[in-house]
């Protein structure tokens, strides 16, 4: 907080003294952006300035400015009927949407006056020191070579910027308001709402659901736990099967593995899932093998549906894991296992004294990357059985073997329940984050970026 | 070989075989279920009682639009494969490569986005889309738009491998007068065809299993889905016993392309996930 107050003084004062030490283009300039430019015959520049300071306030103006100014309330009108003609009011959803896309306007505007002023002052000094100006033609070829960068970046910023982060920040607002099926915008205004959504999440008993988040906050954790360890290390010991000297057709047992991976999961999902049913081919060739003599729920109990997802996603996870450890067994120096041969080691001493070792330092940003993506997976879960099987111990719609995200997904499309999505979609963010913070620094590997290089 | 090698190579033997027929089975239900002739759900019987083509003829006949739907997917899958892959390039390279003001911040504040849930922001993705006319029917274009748009996040893979690309290389070509734009083309493209290869089997596989935003922005319309949510459906249906051996024939129609094609680019699959394990 310091630093930026005193950064921004230094920035008033370079501001100040730009205006006073420049000349009347240069203070023409910050009125009219690019003016400065043009006169000084860097008509590239000036234009676009000209061309964005024009856009954006036409912008703010025109359009932005209805909706930012009611962005504290969210809109006061609301819809009516008048007779049989609806008289359209506030939209709280637009308002709230176009109110950020102003707010972000605005700013673009500051940063790039600041810019405007900057380059002022550096080509006044410049021309100062008698150096000359680059022309039009080495602004635009700089595009392709010193600059190269913000031609390569500025359309996926862009796209990152309108389609992740606008919604993102968006959906963040909608946390704190009262967004939900009785207030849907446009025939009906929500609103601020402060921490109230926060509180009926976490409030256990009485209006509050607490008891069922963490519920499914504890599933989760437990679904990703398992089905990245397990897969991790049955996919290790399957890659140590199949490299083993002597074993051959190696390309064929993975091929058949690697099936997995290469089919569509909805539809190996979605059949497997059906195989497992009351009346899918499992129980039946049970029953005929007198194995059981009724068929067993697999989906509709909640402990037999979570252990079943756990063991079909080490069906799809297995092939991964196996991909990878084959191509980093290779790389463990054979003299190490020669020499733990000549000691006398058991395989299994071997594999725990160096080949775990090696593997864990070596795939810790994967293992990390998988927990997180488990933390994720909608696909898996939803496929199989959608969350279920459903419990009346658990309210909102949750189900035993829900997920964060499935359930968030439940919220949005069958309850329309936003607001509660949002405070979700928070949580796995924090939950998220925090996971990936603590590896972080407690890996030793991967931090030093440039070290690759 | 001694005899402990010998039992434990047979051990191995029967191990594997074992996961073969686990992680199979499955494909071949498929695939006999999908030639069935018999009316019904999944039945207690793997071989068909009696063997048909109707279910692969329901699908291209006017009973289904089917041939619509794998369109679409195609469509998406082709267009978003290109897409995203240029998109992949260009970030990566300016992250690699150049060293800029704010890369360092850009990259963690990538990083920090990845950490929401996708779905979060589904509602507002929608709107969007919907003020750009590209949901229902239109929703090709759609999913294409958003599929691209975000994929910039995705570079690590690629940048990760041009980072093994000797510095020393693009200081040579500065020297001679190279721009940072002809580096690109004509010396990092060239030399990274294997994790090219690489994002662009991955990008066209991905739409195939797209179901939860694809579904989302078809929003009920028939014309704007692709076959994962199409399908999914018929399973869901209440009319499911009618529709489960259709589901296997298509099911059958859409693994088989990509199957093969994973297949054929295996080699470059491995590579790619291999070098993101390791570097994350």
């Amino acid at each position: 907080m310091k630093y930026f107050f005193r950064w921004l003084g230094k920035d008033l004062k370079e501001i100040g003294i730009t205006f006073r030490e420049g000349d009347w283009k240069t203070k023409l300039s910050f009125l009219i952006m690019g003016f400065g430019q043009l006169l000084r015959g860097q008509i590239v520049r000036g234009i676009a300035m000209l061309a964005l300071e024009g856009g954006l306030l036409y912008f703010i103006i025109d359009f932005g400015w209805n909706y930012l100014s009611k962005i504290l309330t969210l809109g006061t009108v609301e819809t009516y009927k008048e007779g049989r003609k609806t008289v359209y009011g506030d939209n709280s959803f637009l308002i709230l949407l176009y109110g950020l896309l102003t707010l972000v306007a605005v700013f673009a505007l500051i940063y790039l006056w600041r810019l405007n002023i900057r380059q002022n002052r550096e080509a006044e000094l410049r021309l100062k020191r008698g150096k000359r100006l680059p022309t039009n033609g080495e602004d635009l070829a700089s595009l392709f070579d010193k600059n190269f960068d913000k031609t390569l970046l500025a359309l996926p910023v862009l796209g990152i910027f309108v389609f992740t982060v606008l919604p993102i920040i968006f959906m963040i607002c909608i946390a704190f308001t009262n967004y939900d099926a009785t207030h849907q915008p446009p025939s009906k205004l929500f609103t601020w709402t402060g921490l109230e959504n926060f509180k009926e999440l976490f409030g256990i008993g009485g209006q509050g659901f607490g008891g069922t988040f963490f519920y499914v906050l504890g599933w989760t954790l437990i679904w990703a736990f398992f089905a990245t360890f397990l897969t991790y290390f049955l996919g290790m010991a399957v890659a140590i099967m199949i490299n083993k000297k002597g074993i051959r057709l190696k390309k064929l047992w993975r091929t058949i593995l690697v099936m997995t991976i290469a089919v569509p999961q909805f539809v190996s999902l979605l059949y497997v899932g059906k195989m497992f049913a009351v009346d899918g081919i499992v129980n039946a060739y049970l029953l005929k093998w007198g194995w059981i003599s009724q068929a067993i729920p697999f989906w509709q109990n909640a402990t037999y549906a979570r252990i079943l997802i756990i063991v079909i996603n080490l069906w799809i996870g297995i092939p991964y894991t196996m991909l990878i450890v084959t191509g980093l067994l290779m790389n463990i120096p054979a003299e190490l296992y020669e020499s733990a041969n000549i000691d006398g080691a058991n395989p299994l001493q071997t594999f725990w004294s160096i080949t775990l070792p090696y593997m864990l330092f070596v795939t810790g940003p994967f293992l990390l990357t998988q927990f997180i993506g488990n933390l994720n997976n909608f696909n898996v879960i939803f496929l199989l059985n959608q969350g279920n099987p459903k419990s009346m111990a658990l309210t909102k719609n949750a189900g035993s073997t829900d997920l964060l995200v499935t359930w968030l997904y439940k919220m949005t499309i069958n309850d329309s329940n936003y607001k509660i999505a949002a405070v979700i979609g928070i949580m796995v963010f924090i939950v998220t984050a925090v996971i990936s913070l603590i590896v972080y620094n407690t890996m030793p590997s991967v931090k030093d970026e440039e070290g690759f290089q | 070989m001694s005899r402990k090698k010998k039992i434990s190579n047979a051990i191995t033997y029967v191990v594997l075989i074992l996961i073969s027929i686990i992680w199979l089975f499955p494909f071949v239900g498929l695939v006999l279920q999908s030639f069935r002739g018999e009316y019904g759900g999944m039945v207690d019987y793997l071989v068909p009682k009696q063997f048909s083509l109707a279910n692969y003829q329901f699908l291209f006949g006017d009973g289904s639009k089917f041939v619509r739907w794998y369109g679409n997917t195609l469509t998406i899958a082709i267009f978003v494969a290109i897409l995203q892959t240029l998109v992949i390039i260009c970030v990566s390279y300016a992250l690699s490569r150049m060293r800029f003001k704010g890369r360092k911040t850009l990259m963690n504040i990538w990083l920090v986005l990845g950490m929401f849930p996708g779905f979060l922001t589904m509602i507002c993705l929608y709107f969007l889309l919907k003020q750009l006319g590209l949901t229902q029917e239109h929703a090709v274009p759609g999913l294409i738009l958003i599929s691209v748009a975000s994929s910039g996040m995705g570079y690590y893979v690629c940048k990760g491998y041009f980072d093994t690309i000797p510095k020393s290389l693009d200081e040579a070509a500065i020297l001679d007068g190279a721009t940072r734009a002809q580096i690109l083309v004509k010396m990092i493209i060239p030399m990274s065809k294997p994790i090219i290869i690489y994002t662009m089997l991955v990008a066209f596989m991905a739409p195939w299993c797209d179901y939860i935003f694809a579904s989302y922005v078809a929003f009920g319309n028939e014309e704007g889905y692709n076959v994962a949510v199409a399908m999914t459906r018929w399973v869901w249906t209440n009319d499911y016993q009618g529709y489960f051996t259709r589901f296997c024939a298509g099911g059958i129609l859409v693994a088989i392309p990509v199957t093969i094609l994973f297949m054929c680019l295996q080699k470059y699959y491995v590579e790619g996930v291999t070098g993101g394990a390791v570097k994350g």
